[in-house]
């Protein structure tokens, strides 16, 4: 099971609306993940400040004494927004380093993403309460990604909740299970990359951002996970311009894509993009089994 | 896609609207009923709409529907005006589907009888173990359909995925276009007079008009798997 949406928007009136009809297709869909949800938002980006987002694990943490410590570590500004049990911290520094120091030295919280444009929210419960308490449906931007989740791989926490990201402005939801993640883990660790679960999916995320580290395309990383990602899935991954998704060969796990002069919207079912502007007009398709679609606000 | 205007009415006609009426009260007022022309609204992708229908009934659905639309349908006409998710029509007993858009993976799924018409494509699984449905698809259809289909046809007028006809039974496979590839156990057989007379039959009965049938080939199995034989013992 699981649920995936993504929104892309190609007509600049419709951002302010990013959050809210993030959330119309991510209510459609909370049958589908009854456990927990998250999405991804890009936007509001500001020149030369990177965004950390985190979450914290259990008790409530002191995000400005976090703020301090980072910020004497890394030698930049940090500044701090808090939202619900989330923070958003902004620096001037290197989002990469923080990202590291952060996961290696405040255990009580987890990171959930880093970049100029990212923001990743998160939570275990009710999908709709979670849209309503982080106030999703508020949320600008210029493309999303969300994930309804029903737990397969591993615990049901914020921790195993999607979307994953490693990478900078990088992010991945899932629907499907992976078979080989606990030696491709192994390998990635020896790279150098850090994870924060013992969840699969989170796997195929360091997998894709570490390919991108060393040269590969969005759309060349999405090839070569077809050899070296063993299971079955359906992926949407988020970049800071855009999103790509990609089913795996034998492609048991749905998905549609619908694209309008406006917008462009992938779910893992046509209702959870019915309830979208102008669907009526929309070219409707199911994406290809291992086969990469992109979309991009690059030019 | 055809206008609502241009849908026959009769004194029976309802037009049923899922924003108004809950899904479970349209199928079982459906149940209750054995004939009449019904239209449906806004179906908006729901699962399940006019599933085990059951009577000399005529449906159209206006828009797209989600998984497993007109499952196990017995004798009803169902015309859905718009894409139908996976598994449309599985399971079907007899009377009429028609899809006119596309239809997700496994449409016709171990469809027993009946007439199943896609006007669009077809993705993957298309008639998995078919048991006896006629399904006709217009454009083209996935990976691995017609797996271990038993009895029935499956008409291609496009070109067929990977896999078609693995592990195939006594169903029959015919294809305009090309096939990516046979399953094992599928392979191609003679297109004789009285499978080109069958297939225009059939054809006339899903609404395609002008197709010169001497252009399909014949698929069917090899019957070399599913009579056990010891040196296949590791296919197994």
């Amino acid at each position: 099971m699981c649920g995936i949406v993504g929104l892309f928007l190609k007509n600049e009136v419709l951002q302010r609306n990013l959050g809210r009809l993030t959330g119309l297709m991510l209510r459609e869909l909370c049958d589908r993940g009854p456990d927990s949800a998250g999405f991804a938002i890009y936007g509001d980006e500001r020149k030369g400040i990177t965004k950390i987002c985190m979450v914290n694990r259990d008790d409530a943490v002191d995000w400005s004494e976090v703020a301090d410590r980072l910020a004497s570590t890394i030698g930049a500004d940090v500044a701090v927004e808090e939202i619900e049990d989330h923070a958003i911290l902004r620096t001037t520094g290197s989002g990469e380093i923080a990202r590291k120091w952060l996961i290696d030295n405040i255990p009580s919280a987890y990171v959930l993403s880093q970049g100029t444009a990212i923001e990743t929210f998160k939570g275990v419960g009710n999908p709709a309460a979670i849209i309503e308490r982080l106030a999703l449906e508020t949320r600008a931007g210029t493309h999303s990604i969300g994930h309804t989740r029903m737990a397969t791989e591993s615990a049901v926490t914020v921790a195993g909740s999607h979307p994953f990201s490693t990478g900078d402005d990088t992010c991945l939801v899932h629907n499907g299970s992976l078979s080989n993640h606990n030696r491709l883990r192994e390998q990635l660790l020896r790279k150098g990359e850090r994870f924060q679960t013992e969840n699969d999916s989170e796997v195929a995320a360091a997998y894709l951002a570490s390919r991108m580290r060393g040269g590969d395309t969005l759309q060349r990383a999405l090839e070569n996970g077809l050899r070296d990602l063993d299971g079955f899935y359906t992926f949407l991954v988020g970049t800071r311009e855009g999103f790509a998704v990609i089913r795996d060969p034998i492609a048991c796990k749905p998905a549609v894509i619908a694209e309008t002069d406006d917008w462009v919207a992938m779910a893992t079912e046509y209702r959870a993009i019915a309830p979208l502007p102008g669907v009526e007009h929309a070219k409707i398709w199911e994406p290809a089994p291992a086969t990469a679609y992109a979309w991009s606000h690059a030019a | 896609m055809t206008k609502v205007s241009s849908i026959p009415r009769t004194s029976r006609n309802s037009v049923l609207d899922l924003v108004e009426m809950s899904l479970r009260s349209v199928n079982q007022l459906l149940h209750d009923t054995r004939d009449g022309d019904f239209l449906i609204r806004n179906p908006r992708g729901a699962h399940a709409i006019v599933c085990g229908l059951d009577g000399n009934l005529k449906v159209t659905i206006e828009g797209h529907v989600g998984y497993y639309c007109a499952g196990m349908n017995k004798r009803a006409h169902v015309t859905v005006i718009g894409n139908a998710g996976t598994g449309v029509a599985e399971n079907m007993m007899s009377g009429i589907v028609h899809v006119r858009g596309d239809a997700s993976q496994s449409a016709g799924a171990t469809g027993c009888g009946g007439l199943l018409v896609i006007d669009g494509n077809a993705s993957a699984r298309c008639g998995i173990a078919l048991r006896g449905l006629d399904i006709v698809v217009k454009g083209s259809v996935g990976h691995m359909s017609a797996f271990m289909a038993q009895a029935g046809r499956l008409v291609v007028l496009g070109d067929a995925g990977d896999g078609l006809g693995d592990s195939l039974y006594e169903a029959q496979l015919f294809v305009r276009g090309a096939v990516k590839s046979l399953g094992t156990d599928c392979i191609e057989k003679e297109l004789r007079d009285e499978h080109r007379a069958a297939l225009r039959t059939l054809l006339d009965a899903a609404g395609v008009r002008n197709i010169d049938v001497a252009k399909f080939r014949r698929y069917g199995s090899a019957r070399k798997l599913y009579h056990f034989h010891v040196d296949n013992a590791g296919q197994y």
